[in-house]
């Protein structure tokens, strides 16, 4: 009971202190809220581009050609393998007519067609295109096609999957940076802030002691203060990008309506199944780590006399 | 072995001194020792006056009761208890035993009256249905029953002095440390706070009064400790300010 009576006595203390040191309390939530707004939107551009970038990964295929003479039979088998794997999304079979129909559509005039007769120069060019869900993986599936029996060639696309793959990792990697630096400075305004509070309320603090009060006890009005700056600064930007994320999907869909015709953009709930408890989290960690953090140096200086 | 077995060893059944200082030195720094192998023993229910001028170890003294600061050497016993031994999470239940009144009174500004002295009994945890019945009765006591929702700065200097009693003793502490708590009072007031501590003294508090005050100590006729430079000099069982000869 007791226990529950302290830990109200800090919520309430907790509150009064945002209010007591309003000016600051203010300037941490909004910069709190900032950063989280920011990790909000890189989150959101990065998870479009990483979309968009595993879309077109699985336009990027393998192509591979057969031996010389192979059965239907054989290329079954063949396919039936490729499939097995897990790396490998879609198998499509082109037949050497279907080949020879497509190279004539697109590289020959119907004079040049008609010399040909009924001959087939493709005949021995039937081939699997195989698509992937994972690009990465495509040299190990290429060395894996290449051991295989019955087939003649391999050919990737090497350089597309190594620049998709780099893009993904320069904007992981340029993202968590940033992040990682706003929320450095976050924690360091929440540090000003609680140590604000402490230096204002330093009189109390050394009767507190004075009078036996536990590390417990003066620390839960702080920590109560330093968690709800960050979970404020955590709301606030979830109920902006929540709102915001559609309309300004709609508006770049209408300004950009050439450019941006194709592309299927992350819906805001899958965006924000993520971002409400990474936020929160981190509000809740970040005004936790910055309060606690600077009390035990702030407490550290009050002497009780 | 723990403390109070080793308490229990060394005074058997009767109860151990309320404060009991073994060989306390505490040094500054290598050429500023501020106490000097004191040797002290206070029992329950006295009253002792600690005088001496500036830079005598009184103020030394009281930190090293309330564990604010460590010894550099000997042993401190406050009710039976070694506090070189405690642990941090221990120190805010030690002062939990102690009652303090300080010179400046140290009395929270926004707070009333009522509020100061609940603060006390808040800190140490205290049910609020308690904290009602028991922040009247002893601010009754003080004489302060009309001024509970004053706010310190429109109470009397003597009137202030006997909210931080209040405060100091509505925890029920077994020992009350008051440093110079007439420093910034009138002659009038200064009597009556003596008559207070005087009061909870008779009603088995301890008590110790670090002062200056010349006449108050001469006519009180309490234990009076000198300490000159860090040593303790004189201590009179009933004895005067004129007689410790500073």
């Amino acid at each position: 009971m007791r226990k529950f009576s302290t830990f109200f006595y800090g919520m309430g203390q907790g509150i009064k202190n945002i209010f007591r040191n309003r000016v600051f309390s203010l300037a941490s939530i909004a910069t709190m809220a900032a950063c989280l707004f920011l990790c909000g939107v890189f989150y959101a551009v990065i998870a479009n581009f990483r979309s968009m970038i595993s879309k077109a990964e699985t336009r990027v295929g393998i192509t591979v050609f057969f031996d010389e003479g192979i059965t239907d039979e054989q290329i079954t088998e063949i396919g039936e393998k490729i499939k097995k794997r897990a790396e490998v999304s879609e198998v499509i079979l082109t037949t050497a007519e279907e080949a020879w129909e497509q190279y004539k559509k697109e590289k020959l005039s119907p004079e040049l067609i008609e010399t040909f007769g009924s001959d087939n120069p493709l005949e021995n060019s039937a081939s699997y295109t195989i698509y992937m869900n994972d690009i990465s993986m495509q040299e190990s599936l290429s060395r894996f096609l290449r051991d295989m029996e019955g087939i003649r060639k391999v050919n990737n696309k090497k350089d597309v999957s190594e620049s998709l793959t780099g893009i993904n990792s320069v904007l992981s990697v340029l993202a968590i940076s940033i992040i990682i630096i706003l929320l450095g400075v976050t924690i360091f305004l929440i540090g000003i802030t609680i140590s604000t509070g402490v230096s204002v309320r330093k009189q109390e603090i050394s009767i507190m002691k004075l009078i036996g009060a536990t590390n417990f006890f003066i620390r839960i009005p702080y920590l109560v203060e330093g968690i709800l700056i960050g979970l404020i600064g955590a709301i606030i930007p979830l109920v902006i990008l929540n709102f915001s994320y559609g309309a300004i999907i709609n508006a770049l869909k209408e300004n950009f309506n050439i450019l941006l015709s194709e592309t299927e953009f992350v819906n805001v709930n899958e965006i924000m199944k993520v971002l409400i408890p990474v936020l929160l989290l981190l509000g809740i960690g970040i005004g936790f780590i910055g309060s606690n953090v600077t009390l035990g140096r702030q407490l550290k200086k009050i002497e009780v006399q | 072995m723990r403390n109070y077995d080793i308490e229990r060893a060394l005074y058997g059944d009767v109860e151990p001194p309320v404060i009991r200082l073994d060989d306390v030195c505490k040094d500054y720094a290598d050429d500023v020792h501020a106490l000097k192998h004191l040797n002290l023993v206070v029992n329950k229910g006295e009253f002792v006056f600690v005088i001496g001028s500036s830079g005598s170890g009184k103020s030394t003294f009281i930190k090293l009761l309330l564990k604010e600061i460590p010894a550099t050497s000997g042993k401190i016993y406050v009710m039976g208890r070694d506090i070189s031994r405690l642990k941090k999470n221990d120190i805010a239940r030690h002062r939990r035993n102690i009652g303090i009144v300080f010179q400046d009174f140290r009395l929270l500004p926004e707070m009333t009256v009522f509020e100061n002295v609940a603060f006390a009994m808040r800190v140490v945890e205290t049910p609020m249905q308690k904290i009602r019945t028991e922040v009247p009765k002893i601010l009754s006591i003080m004489g302060l029953s009309e001024r509970l929702s004053a706010y310190p700065k429109e109470l009397s200097g003597g009137e202030q002095q006997r909210v931080a009693l209040a405060r100091a003793l509505v925890n029920n502490p077994m020992l009350l440390l008051a440093d110079e708590p007439t420093g910034n009072l009138d002659p009038r007031n200064s009597w009556e706070i003596m008559r207070l501590l005087d009061d909870i003294n008779k009603k088995g508090t301890t008590v110790i009064v670090v002062t200056h005050n010349k006449e108050i100590v001469d006519m009180m006729q309490k234990r009076v400790v000198h300490l000159n430079r860090g040593v303790l000099t004189n201590d009179y069982e009933k004895g005067g300010y004129l007689n410790a000869k500073i």
